[in-house]
């Protein structure tokens, strides 16, 4: 590539303003994280021609900050059964999950656990030497009745163990990778199918056209919408973006997880485990005050719960610290040599990133942004669906999605905690399966539409000689602040009206963006740009898709409607994004109330008590 | 033939004094490689000032800060910002570390950036880590099993489970081989401590059934036995990791199996 740095014109080779490099897969996954190396491990399996695309090396993927575990029933601790999990998962989602979806999820759990195992995770052991399980938020045995330990650790770093195993069965089953490209947009044909993806090279700033049958995505959730997540800064929620800006919607996007302990000021993730392990919460005055919000499963009800509980005692002005903004989490009553064990991970960041000693101290805690249960609706293959003609579950042919990415939908308004690893594993292999089914190896390829790099390479033109007068940086802060503010843990009407002026005339801000690194060789000021744009679309949805629900469920809790209404509000949102003229369409989907087998009857809505 | 200087395209320039942030009144200097790919001229040094109340108490919040608040062509790796993906690995005030987690109190003065040493650099503070990954790749980081593999897992003990412990934890950040004198003198051909950390943790896992052909694919003058236990790799390693002990420990291997 000719240097160009310091030029407003595009580099020109043999009079092609972007070159672009051609490639053809049978498979191209968009994404190197736990569902992305599952999904490529199995269409690499299935014999299918596999690529995987990622931004950042496999390992430093999100799925490498998964701390607390895997659910699956296996049993290993006491009695289990898959169909408590699902009861578990089904009352955690406030019946929003489509039944069915989560059948696959909890039946395979197990099977996909021990798949982990066999190649190699390294689980923390019980004295029998079977995979050690601890007790997770929501997790339940008999329906509801005692407290459940389903949740598979390999100490506090289960994402770690299991995202650095993936990669080595990725690279065993000799997985094309393409590693630092940047995925920029789908190739979508006139009849709706996806074709492919193109994606820019960050180390020499070429074009790759990737051309595949189907197109997998598993580039994870968008966690840094926010001002205060625990998500990686690359957690941008590239392939959402992709998908609205194909004229697709996503699906339930209100529902944003705050984690209850996130550290305070620092935002680093503190595992559930750690309540797990018989860690619990206090407020200023050093009560216990989970007692009073969930009699029964205390310190271990659900994240939304729990989150509420703690934002109501900072709100009631018993926040501890100086500004009494949050909350304690106390670790020091166990015993050291199990912290050591089972918790060692959180023990180092605690000291790292709030200068606490767990054994002697409380770690400062707030509920953190952390999970995206809304993305791209899929059903349970990982087949990407939108509402056509009035059928609410028509596949889009050749695109698929999984991992948080995807809205399967099996978190519905709120996932338990331990649900997104197995999330991830079980879909990942399911995509793979359905891969085999759709796509016969080395089928040939239609030719691409003329206009297939076109969206892409004009989007990268514009903002790499984006000259206005406000830096990505400022931008992204103002989004970040007024989704932290008005998108937050409650929510009421006017603050979400306050917050849609607001995220539009931020959406509007980027006609003015300026991007300074002119070059093609890394450029991250404008890969920030690419990522603040994919951000800002999400945000807008978000916010808006938060102000149209007018009931309380899950993780969206809204003031002005307190209770659940399972009347006119048990369906899933649907939100197209029209960019150039700044409108969010609003539809709807039915939610399955239907299971996938007749093994276990559809479970009845009622009222969420933990 | 031995060389003594860096070559002359790879010798460090003073760079630009970028101005300090007006009305900041608690500075931190910082110096940082730059390397632009781009043009011709040689790398050099940025002198930033970073207005640390403005600013969190990470060396990556400062680089982030500065990104964000002074100059957008700075170019770095960051993801996770807690210590766990092993992004940010770079050289700050001359040891190998990740900016995420060591704090900005930690290095008195002027703080001192440069990419990790002796590997090729693509852009500023991002070092092309090809090598360093093929490498990882080639100790065969899976699991290899040839009995009939059980309906649910293979069992392993709790004290077999702990051999694990101080090795699986590697975050492949390259603090360690990037630190190694050997490996910079034959990082072609000799491992390095990341990947024969990697390759100890799976001769030891008591699941694993390819002890021998892994030791046979380490029986080379190069690939183990440069290792001459500088330390450089433990001392540096942001995780507290041991990788020279797991090294010595395949040699013993090495050893015993010849007995």
């Amino acid at each position: 590539m000719a240097s160009q740095q310091g030029s407003t014109a595009a580099p020109s080779v043999n009079g092609l303003a972007y070159p672009i490099t051609d490639h053809t897969f049978d498979v191209v996954v968009v994404g190197a994280g736990g569902a992305g190396l599952r999904a490529t491990v199995g269409c690499a399996q299935a014999g299918l021609r596999t690529a995987c695309i990622s931004k950042v090396f496999p390992t430093r993927s999100h799925t490498v900050a998964a701390q607390g575990g895997i659910s699956a029933s296996l049993g290993n601790m006491g009695a289990d059964d898959w169909r408590w999990h699902m009861y578990d998962t089904v009352k955690g989602s406030d019946w929003l999950g489509d039944q069915d979806s989560i059948e696959y999820l909890c039946r395979n759990a197990p099977a996909a656990v021990y798949e982990l195992e066999h190649w190699g995770v390294p689980f923390s052991r019980t004295e029998e030497g079977k995979i050690y399980q601890r007790p997770f938020g929501g997790m339940t045995t008999d329906f509801g009745k005692g407290i459940a330990q389903r949740t598979c650790a390999a100490a506090d770093r289960t994402g770690h163990a299991i995202l650095h195993t993936l990669y080595g069965q990725a690279l065993r089953n000799a997985t094309e990778f393409f590693i630092e490209y940047f995925a920029i947009d789908l190739i979508m044909d006139e009849e709706g199918r996806c074709r492919g993806v193109v994606a820019l090279k960050m180390d020499d700033g070429t074009i790759h056209r990737f051309r595949s049958h189907l197109v997998i995505l598993a580039t994870g959730g968008y966690g840094r919408a926010y001002f205060s997540a625990t998500s990686a800064h690359t957690c941008t929620g590239d392939g959402n973006a992709m998908v609205l800006r194909a004229g697709l919607p996503l699906q339930d996007m209100e529902f944003v997880q705050f984690h209850p302990t996130g550290i305070y000021g620092a935002g680093c993730l503190i595992t559930e485990g750690s309540r797990g392990e018989g860690g619990y919460l206090t407020n200023s005055e050093g009560e216990r005050f989970m007692e009073r919000y969930a009699p029964s499963a205390k310190d271990l009800a659900s994240r939304d719960v729990v989150s509420r509980a703690m934002t109501m005692e900072i709100r009631g002005g018993r926040g501890v610290g100086k500004n009494k903004d949050h909350i304690y989490l106390h670790l020091d009553h166990l015993d050291p040599k199990i912290l050591a064990e089972r918790l060692p991970g959180i023990s180092e960041s605690a000291k790292i990133f709030a200068g606490v000693d767990v054994t002697k101290e409380p770690i400062p805690v707030l509920p953190t942004v952390h999970y995206n249960m809304g993305g791209i609706p899929t059903n349970f293959h990982g087949e990407v669906l939108t509402k056509k003609d009035g059928d609410p579950d028509r596949v889009v042919p050749g695109l698929m999605a999984i991992g948080e990415a995807a809205c399967v939908s099996v978190h519905g308004a709120n996932r338990l905690g331990s649900n997104s690893l197995i999330d991830l594993v079980v879909f990942g292999r399911a995509a793979g399966l359905r891969a085999a089914e759709l796509v016969t190896a080395g089928e040939r390829h239609a030719d691409l539409p003329k206009t297939s790099a076109d969206l892409a390479l004009s989007r990268l033109d514009g903002f790499r000689h984006a000259s206005g007068g406000t830096a990505t940086a400022e931008l992204r802060m103002d989004m970040q602040r007024t989704m932290q503010n008005n998108c937050a843990v409650f929510r009421t009407g006017d603050v979400l009206e306050e917050g849609h002026t607001l995220i539009h005339k931020v959406a509007g801000g980027k006609d003015d963006i300026r991007v300074t690194d002119r070059s093609l060789i890394w450029n991250t000021d404008l890969l920030e740009t690419l990522e603040f744009d994919n951000l800002i679309a999400q945000a807008v949805v978000t916010m808006d898709s938060a102000l149209n629900r007018q009931e309380s469920r899950g993780a969206h809790a809204r003031e002005d409607f307190s209770a659940r209404d399972d009347v006119n509000w048990m369906k899933h949102t649907l939100a197209w994004l029209d960019e150039k003229n700044a409108k969010v369409k609003i539809d709807y989907r039915p939610v399955h109330t239907y299971t996938m087998s007749n093994d276990i009857q559809y479970i009845e809505p009622k009222a969420r008590v933990y | 033939m031995v060389q003594l200087n860096l070559p002359k395209n790879s010798r460090v320039g003073v760079g630009k004094v970028w101005p300090k942030p007006a009305g900041a009144k608690n500075l931190k200097e910082f110096r940082i490689y730059r390397y632009d790919p781009d043009g011709e001229s040689n790398p050099r040094t940025d002198t930033y000032f970073v207005d640390r109340d403005d600013c969190g108490p990470m060396i990556l919040d400062a680089l982030l800060w500065i990104k964000n608040k002074i100059d957008p062509t700075l170019t770095f790796r960051r993801s996770c910002r807690e210590g766990i993906c092993g992004s940010c690995a770079m050289n700050i005030d001359g040891l190998n570390t990740l900016a995420c987690t060591k704090g900005m109190d930690d290095v008195p003065g002027v703080v001192k950036i440069y990419p990790l040493p002796h590997m090729p650099v693509i852009k500023d503070l991002v070092p092309d880590l090809t090598n360093f990954y093929a490498q990882h790749a080639s100790v065969e980081p899976w699991l290899h099993t040839s009995s009939p593999q059980p309906e649910a897992e293979w069992k392993q003990s709790h004290d077999d489970r702990e051999k694990l412990d101080g090795l699986y934890e590697c975050i492949l950040c390259a603090c360690c081989s990037t630190s190694c004198p050997s490996y910079w003198w034959n990082g072609d051909r000799y491992l390095g401590p990341a990947a024969l950390l990697q390759a100890y943790r799976w001769l030891i896992d008591s699941r694993d059934e390819g002890t021998g052909e892994r030791l046979d694919a380490l029986e080379d003058p190069f690939r183990l036995y440069r290792c001459h236990t500088i330390m450089n790799c433990a001392n540096t390693c942001p995780k507290g990791l041991n990788p020279a002990k797991a090294i010595a420990e395949i040699k013993k291997m090495m050893v015993s199996r010849q007995v």
